[in-house]
Parts: structure tokens; sequence; C-alpha cells
């Protein structure tokens, strides 16, 4: 129930740094939130509205408009099935079905044990493999139940560890060259090599 | 017919690690961009205007037009919509994972002829994977002097921002992203008198263009406009990237010559979507993305050409086509279309927040079996409170055309398939089974 840790205040205080004005970092800055704590703690969201001199409330209106901001706790994993169009006529009603059956939680649950929480989306723009689904924001298509079923076990097991980062993690790729708003870019700071990630996506 | 133009925004798609800069560079990455600088910033505009590039976001308008409307004040910003989350519309998501260099090339080319003091690259939230090779990519470019001081040489400088969204539809509208961007909810602006290019970001005049529509200005750049004017037919030139989804049997994106290549080759060529599954028959198609009211067979020969959709009555707007084989409850998709749009609408304006809730209760007691016959009428009443004359283009009554979005499929599915509406209110069921 966590205010921002001394690494991500840092995070935090550079992402300020590359916008003219301070506040159009808030949701960049809620996305470190809900990584360090897996969902929008009160304390998280009164720590970043400390940040940009702005009231918790502001912070909070602007988080709650947002379907990827959670302010309870959510699963380890959000499984997010796609029921638009293009899903829909390719079997996307009875692969949630399916998906409420095996993880036994209805859509918007979260799982007994805390892993999975269950959710039915719009669009996530992934329809030439309909239907499809994100788990983390992580993309799976052409879904059929055994494919869903395999899915959680290889997630329960721990075998898609490297692929699908704990719910709240989404760009693992850090920014090495900042601020600039002001003065123009600063030169690269020494960081060490990100490796450019490989496409998260199990075949 | 599939013509043999060259594909533009999709030429490096598929080789090795398309993504990263080395594989970049290997194929004429970055020659645009320093072609671009030995020019003036007019004469670059210039190119992009001779191109006749219609934006690829959805709404088609000129980009080079839209540059020249730049209010003249500092600073200019440069905003790319990476917003993609228009219904059954995946090409923006490919293109910022599968080539983002050639993105931020764009972008630095558009920020070079409009004057650009800062860009940001708005990428949808779900967008992950997109997210990490953007971002990526950006340190990769800075690494090379491509983006941040001097670039290239030039003298030239700017910064670009990665910026990622959380998860709204409406902030793939233009205003409503840059109010997302200011760090607020997604709100979209009344227009007058927030149009971008006179008050847009922090009230600065601002240019907000497609992700795709930046893909081609490398190409722009180093080709000539002509030549891209050369490709397609009239204000439908260039090459567009399609998204093809739904029953056909190779779902995937396409590049193809705009207005030359037609609907019926987008789903049925052998190259292209390969026909309908199971060789089943087509029952209709969405022509642009689920905004678009709907086309049947007799559509099929109608070219990918934005004027002549437009005066049939329906819209390319983001370029996908959905194709909805006989086996389709339409009554069903017009309803989830329709409570795609319920669960988006913002809420500012009273007859797309509460008129889309209204139809979306309405489809859903048909659809489940407890429809009425007056329904229809209702349907269409409510329809017509929303976008007056259920003309189109549709008109307005609210800030943003998501509202006037919402009675296409009704509409469309009202119009071609009331049969199979009145069915389902007869006999107090949906004829599919569901």
């Amino acid at each position: 129930m966590a205010r921002l840790t001394a690494e991500n205040l840092q995070r935090a205080r550079q992402l300020i740094g590359l916008y003219p004005q301070s506040r159009s970092a808030l949701i960049p800055m809620l996305h470190i939130a809900q990584e360090q704590d897996g969902w929008l703690t009160a304390d998280g969201m009164a720590h970043v509205a400390e940040l940009l001199d702005i009231d918790p409330a502001e912070v909070y209106g602007t988080a709650s408009f947002y379907d990827m901001f959670f302010t309870h706790p959510v699963g380890r994993y959000l499984v997010s099935v796609c029921t638009n169009l293009a899903c829909l006529i390719n079997g996307a009603d009875e692969l949630l079905q399916h998906a409420e059956a095996r993880l036994g939680v209805a859509p918007g649950g979260t799982t007994s044990d805390g892993e999975f929480t269950l959710e039915e989306v719009e669009c996530i723009a992934f329809c030439g493999a309909a239907p499809c689904l994100a788990v983390n924001w992580r993309f799976f298509g052409n879904i059929g139940n055994d494919d869903f079923d395999r899915l959680v076990e290889d997630l329960v097991a721990g075998r898609l560890a490297d692929d699908v980062p704990p719910h709240g993690t989404l760009n693992r790729v850090r920014r090495r060259v900042g601020l600039t708003a002001a003065g123009g870019p600063a030169p690269p700071a020494a960081h060490e090599d990100d490796a450019t990630p490989e496409q998260a996506r199990p075949s | 017919m599939i013509t043999d133009a060259a594909p533009i925004v999709t030429a490096r798609i598929g080789s090795p690690q398309s993504w990263t800069l080395r594989s970049y560079l290997e194929q004429g990455g970055y020659d645009g961009l320093r072609k671009a600088l030995t020019m003036d910033p007019s004469e670059v505009s210039e190119e992009v205007l001779t191109a006749n590039l219609l934006g690829r976001g959805g709404a088609g308008f000129e980009a080079g037009k839209k540059w020249g409307m730049l209010r003249k004040a500092e600073p200019v910003y440069l905003v790319i919509n990476g917003d993609e989350s228009e219904p059954c519309t995946f090409k923006d998501h490919m293109l910022m994972e599968e080539d983002p260099h050639q993105i931020i090339e764009g972008t630095l080319i558009c920020a070079y002829a409009i004057g650009a003091s800062q860009a940001f690259i708005y990428v949808r939230g779900e967008f992950a994977l997109g997210l990490e090779r953007m971002t990526a990519a950006l340190n990769e470019a800075y690494a090379f002097g491509a983006v941040g001081r001097n670039i290239l040489g030039s003298g030239f400088s700017i910064d670009v921002v990665v910026h990622p969204g959380a998860g709204a539809y409406i902030c793939g509208e233009e205003t409503a992203l840059i109010e997302s961007l200011e760090g607020k909810r997604g709100y979209p602006r009344d227009k007058p008198p927030w149009f971008p290019a006179a008050m847009g970001l922090y009230k600065a005049p601002t240019i907000v263009n497609n992700v795709e529509t930046m893909s081609n200005l490398p190409w722009i750049v180093t080709n000539g406009g002509a030549a891209f004017a050369g490709l397609g037919v009239g204000r439908s030139a260039g090459t567009r990237l399609f998204s093809v989804a739904g029953h056909v049997k190779r779902p995937a994106n396409y590049e193809v010559e705009m207005a030359k290549v037609t609907f019926r080759d987008l789903m049925y060529d052998p190259k292209l979507g390969g026909g309908i599954r199971e060789d089943r028959q087509l029952k209709a198609f969405v022509p642009g993305g689920v905004s678009a009211p709907w086309f049947g067979p007799d559509h099929l020969d109608m070219g990918l050409d934005q004027d002549a959709v437009g005066k049939a009555g329906s819209m390319l707007g983001s370029g996908s086509v959905v194709a909805m084989d006989e086996t389709t409850c339409m009554v069903r998709a017009a309803w989830r279309i329709t409570r795609f749009f319920h669960r988006e609408s913002c809420g500012q304006c009273t007859p797309c927040r509460e008129g889309g809730g209204w139809l979306d209760k309405i489809m859903r007691r048909i659809e489940l079996g407890q429809g009425r016959e007056s329904d229809l009428d209702l349907l269409l009443d409510v329809c017509d409170n929303i976008a007056p004359g259920l003309g189109w283009p549709p008109q307005k009554t609210t800030i943003c055309v998501l509202g006037p979005s919402i009675p296409s499929s009704i509409v469309s599915g009202i119009k071609m398939f009331r049969d199979e509406f009145l069915v389902h209110i007869k006999e107090g069921a949906c004829p599919f089974g569901r």
C-alpha cells in the first residue's frame, strides 16, 4: 500500500522532465505505480499527486477514466478476452464461457488464490488471430478451449515468466536519454544495454 | 486485380529483426530523413502535398493540407496517433511492433517540415510490445544521432517522447488524445475553437497525424511526391494498409494500391484474404471499421477509393474490412458493435451517453428473443435523435463523431436484414441458436 519506492520515484521524476508541462507525466507515472503494486493504491496515487502538485482527486479522476487502471487489487495475471466483432464471429463468446468455467470466475472476478483476474474487453487489435486474448497485455491468438487450458497451465507453472511479467508491468524497456523539454536532449546516460525485446508470442 | 505496386510501409516487414536499427539501416533506413534535412522545410511540405497523402487514421484528411493550416505561433507540437482502437483494425499495431524506426523517421521528417519543437508518439496502452519496440527504437535512434541535438549534423534538433495511453477508445479522437496527453480524462474538445492546428496541446498549434501516415513519409521524400501520387487513382493516391478480418481464410494486414484494388480482391484474392472460410457465401462486410455502415456483396467490385466509398454511403475509415459469412447473426453483430460504442462513450454529450445505452438495451432484448415489433421503429427513432436524418456522413449532435457512429450498424442491419430482426422478435429467439 505503497508510496513509490526510491527507484520508482526517480523514474517518475525523469518522466516529469520529459514534458513541457508536468501533468502530462500523470498517466505514465500511474503505469509505474501500477507496475509496483499490481494495482493503483490510494497511497500510490497520493504520492503521484504530491509529485505533480495536484489534488489526489485529480489523479483519481484521470485514473478512473481509463480501463487499464485498477483501483482495487487484481490477479497476478489479468486475462482479457476480446469479444468484439472479429472475435465474436470466430467464437469469442464460447471462449469467454470456457474461460469462466476453467477459472471459476465471471468477468471482473479474481480467483481465490489471487492468481487470475478474468475480464471481457473490447477489440485489442489482434484480429488477424481471432479469437484472441491478452494476459497482462501480452497477446495470444487463435485460442481454442484446449489452447486456453494449456495457457493457464503454462502460466501457473511459470513457463511463460519471461514473456508475461506480473500485472502492471507494461513497458520493460527504459528510455535511456532524458530530459529535454527545457534545454534539448541530454547526452545518453551510461546504462546497461537493453536487449530489444523478442516478440512475446508463444506459438 | 492486385497491381504490381511495391509495398511502401510494409516493405521491411518480415525481414529478420525488422524492428532493429541495424535491419532498418541495411534497407535504406533514415535516407529519407537525410534527404529531407538538405531541403527547405517548405519543400518537404510541398512534396507531401503533391503526394496527395490522405491521413490514414480514419478521417482521411489530406496530410499536407493539414500541415498548412497551422496557426503561426511558437511553439508548435507534433503528436503521432498510435492509439489504434477502432474495432477490427490492427495495422498500426503491426507497424509499431515490426517497423518502429520507419515511424520515428516519418515523425522527424514531419517535425522538420512543420517546425515542431517536440514530438510525442502516443501508443495505445494495451500495446505492451509496441511500447517496448518503439522505446527501444527511440533509444537506438538517439544513439545513432537521428533524434536529439543536431540531427545527422544538420543543425536541426528535436526531442521525441513515446507516451503510453491507458485504455480508452475515445483517445483515438485527436482532441481527446491531446487531453489525455495533458494528463486528463479523454474528453473530446469542441471544434471550433479547439482545432488542434490552431489550439492543440497546451493551447499551442499542434499537428496530430496517424502512425501509418508518418510511415509513408520516408518513401515520399526519397522517391518524390509525384511517384506516390502516381499510384492509386486521383485523390486516393498511393498504397494503403488494410486490416482484413472476420470470416476470410487468411485474415491479415495487406498493403495494396488504392482505388485500383477492390473489396473483392481484398477478401477473395488467393494472395490476400483468400476467400470466405469453408467457401461459404458472404453475407455482408464492414468496409472501414465498425463505425462504417455495412456493405452487401453487391459492393464487392467497388475500388478502395475514399471518395467512391463515401458516395456509396460508407467509408474506408480506419482501413479495416470485416467479412461476415452466411452463418453470422446480424442482430448479434450489430448489438456487439452498439454495446462497444455505449461502453466507450466518454459521457459528455447526452445523445451519445443516453442514446447509446438505450440502443444497447433494445438490441440486447431483440437478440435474446424479448424484442417487440415496435422496437425497429424505436431503434431508428433513437438513432435519428443521435444523427438526425440518418444520412451519410452523419449529422452531428455531439462534440465528436463517436455518437453519430453508433447508428451505423443498427441502420445497416435493419435496412439490409429487416427480416432477420423480425424473426428474432416473432420467434422469441435467435434463429442462429444463440
